[in-house]
């Protein structure tokens, strides 16, 4: 597994609900250490390709190599080995409501690794003191707010230095602050830890200020139709919808 | 891993020296989640830390391969010893890129919790629990007063119940039901069959049999065994149903458009019920006295026309409009029971299952309490 294998490699993928074509025809490869965001208008797939690549569904067609590897593993070991590389915050947090914040975070940690309690209490807390949770270990889901509860997600999500991070829709119901920290956090695990990060979004301030490259899929050809930095795609849009997606126009075609 | 330093996978070391008032902490090897961590209060246990009159903590990270959040606790270990002892932490040693990460968790301001509220009395729990007690009789019968308003509501006002409600609740409570009501209604018609055998066989009067399947079924047992199972059933689906929509707040969806919940989501359930129960009661006592009917044939060889006739001559159709009535206060019952402990209910997913718990107990604790009152008032009135 060399360094150059990249990340994630989609080929070919075709996406289905029942009979229902939702995507076809997707190929991107992302790199390791990049950012790398799936835009689209509301209903485009973003939500499901990300099902796609964390392994939650499988392609009707085409393949998704993580590493270069299929994620339809057979071999338990195998496949716990992949998943425990990678991380996934969900729209709505999925915070397991029985367990406490501190819980929800230590558990990876107990699947995972030989710390002891100590270490993976101190681990707990300093990465829900990344999110901005310090002194909420205690704290059930239902006990705070809803972008707390994200913020929480989160810290589950990184409890492991994930190499790959995949997020859907990080900054959905967060305040601006909250959301330009989450950009902070999410530009600062790239950069001291290499993580791959892969985020559903239509949050424009984001995607300019995180991604390296950005995929845009297209509700009405049901299909990537842009692929590059995000900068680029505004000044040089290779189609209509792509310029009125990034410009925030209601504009021309529809 | 991340790192690029890194040649040779060494585990994580850590060492102290003193240099001058510094207390320098060197760093080296490799730092993963996965491995074991050196821990600085185990090395000041150890006496490696350096001499009085220290008064800075530095750090010496030349030999550090690469780094996950375990270096980052061990900081946070570093960090707090510091204050604890009133050393100045200089971090200019460390990689970089720690610097920002330990920032970022030191943005935020500790969350400072009260302390907590002292036990309370035996008295003032004891008061406490009272109260809660008296303020969930209230809510009830808040509760079915808003229902019964909402029924009256039916005929004095623009309708706005949902039929289509009603009538999913008409067929889960009908064609949905028929197997495990035949199954219990079948069973306990041959149960009282069988007390019946045994103990009346002995006074020689096995005959009457179809006495004791006739009234217990019709009277008791019809009625009952089938509210318990639409408790279990019904009930159980009505609290999950709206405890799922409270936490979704579709409830609360309602509230703000001014519209009542109690119309559009409780009225059609209950009213479903109210209108099945009676017709599953029913089909439990023909089924019942055909259970009844089986043993006294297999075991008294009663041809079914004498243990027919011996029920027809005992049992009135006052005794089957008491279990009819009694499976439709039944229903009632479960219905309110249901949907209110689902409208109550938190907004979690474990609310959801507590709920659907609460209704069951709930529903069944009533139909059982309210048979009683029932068979004391029939006594009475000698019914």
């Amino acid at each position: 597994m060399s360094d150059e294998t990249p990340a994630i490699e989609v080929r070919d993928l075709t996406m289905r609900y029942g009979d229902r074509i939702i995507m076809q025809d997707i190929n991107f490869t992302v790199a390791r250490g990049e950012v790398f965001v799936l835009m689209g208008g509301s209903g485009s797939g973003k939500s499901t390709l990300l099902k796609h690549l964390i392994g939650l569904k499988s392609p009707a067609q085409g393949s998704i190599l993580f590493e270069g590897e299929a994620f339809d593993i057979t071999d338990d070991a195998a496949r716990s080995r992949v998943l425990r590389r990678i991380g996934v915050l969900y729209q709505n947090g999925a915070l397991w409501s029985g367990l406490t914040l501190a819980e929800n975070v230590a558990l990876p940690l107990e699947e995972f690794t030989e710390l002891d309690a100590r270490a993976i209490a101190e681990t707990v807390s300093f990465k829900l003191a990344l999110v901005g949770l310090r002194g909420f270990e205690e704290f059930y889901p239902s006990a705070i707010s809803g972008g707390m509860r994200k913020r929480a997600a989160l810290a589950r999500a990184i409890a492991l230095d994930p190499d790959v991070l995949f997020f859907d829709e990080p900054s959905s119901g967060l305040d601006p602050i909250s959301a330009s920290r989450l950009d902070d956090l999410i530009l600062e695990l790239k950069a001291s830890f290499g993580t791959t990060i892969v985020i559903v979004t239509h949050d424009l301030d984001s995607i300019f200020r995180v991604a390296d490259r950005a995929l845009f899929l297209d509700i009405d050809t049901k299909t990537a139709t842009a692929l590059g930095p995000p900068a680029e795609l505004r000044d040089h849009p290779p189609n209509p919808q792509v310029h009125q997606f990034l410009t925030r126009s209601s504009e021309g075609a529809s | 891993m991340h790192g690029t330093e890194a040649s040779v996978m060494d585990a994580a070391h850590v060492a102290l020296r003193t240099e001058g008032d510094s207390l320098v902490v060197v760093i080296g090897g490799e730092w993963s989640l996965e491995q074991t961590q050196p821990r600085l209060d185990a090395l000041v246990d150890s006496g490696e830390i350096g001499a009085a009159g220290v008064r800075r903590m530095t750090f010496d990270a030349t030999g550090i391969g690469s780094w996950d959040s375990s270096l980052l606790t061990f900081l946070v270990q570093c960090q707090r010893y510091c204050e604890k002892h009133g050393l100045e932490c200089d971090r200019t040693g460390l990689p970089e890129r720690t610097e920002r990460l330990l920032a970022l968790a030191a943005a935020v301001p500790d969350n400072v919790q009260p302390d907590p509220r002292p036990r309370a009395s035996f008295v003032a729990r004891l008061g406490t629990a009272a109260l809660g007690g008296w303020r969930s009789v209230l809510t009830t019968m808040t509760f079915v007063g808003e229902v019964a308003l909402s029924f009256a509501g039916l005929f004095t006002r623009r309708n706005h119940m949902r039929w289509r409600q009603f009538w999913v609740v008409v067929q889960i409570n009908s064609s949905g039901a028929l197997p495990i009501v035949t199954l219990i209604a079948l069973l306990i018609g041959v149960i009282i069959a069988f007390l019946g055998v045994v103990v009346l066989e002995r006074f020689g009067a096995g005959y009457y049999v179809s006495y004791l399947v006739g009234f217990g079924m019709l009277r008791e047992m019809a009625a009952l065994m089938t509210g318990i199972i639409i408790a279990g059933r019904t009930g159980a689906a009505f609290a999950a149903e709206l405890g799922t929509m409270k936490v979704t707040e579709e409830i609360d969806a309602y509230t703000t458009l001014g519209v009542s919940p109690i119309d559009h989501l409780v009225l059609p359930r209950i009213l479903g019920l109210f209108l099945m129960m009676p017709l599953l009661t029913l089909y439990a006592d023909f089924v019942g006295i055909a259970g009844g009917m089986l043993v006294s044939r297999a075991l008294l060889e009663l041809s079914y026309t004498q243990f027919l006739n011996g029920l027809l001559a005992a049992v009135t159709i006052s005794d089957a409009l008491l279990g009819l009535l009694k499976g439709t206060i039944f229903g009632l019952i479960v219905g309110v029971a249901g949907c209110m402990k689902g409208l109550q209910g938190g907004s979690d997913a474990s609310a959801v299952g507590r709920a659907a718990t609460a209704a069951v107990v709930l529903g069944i604790t009533l139909i059982i309490a309210a048979n009683a009152v029932i068979d004391w008032l029939a006594a009475l009135l000698n019914i």
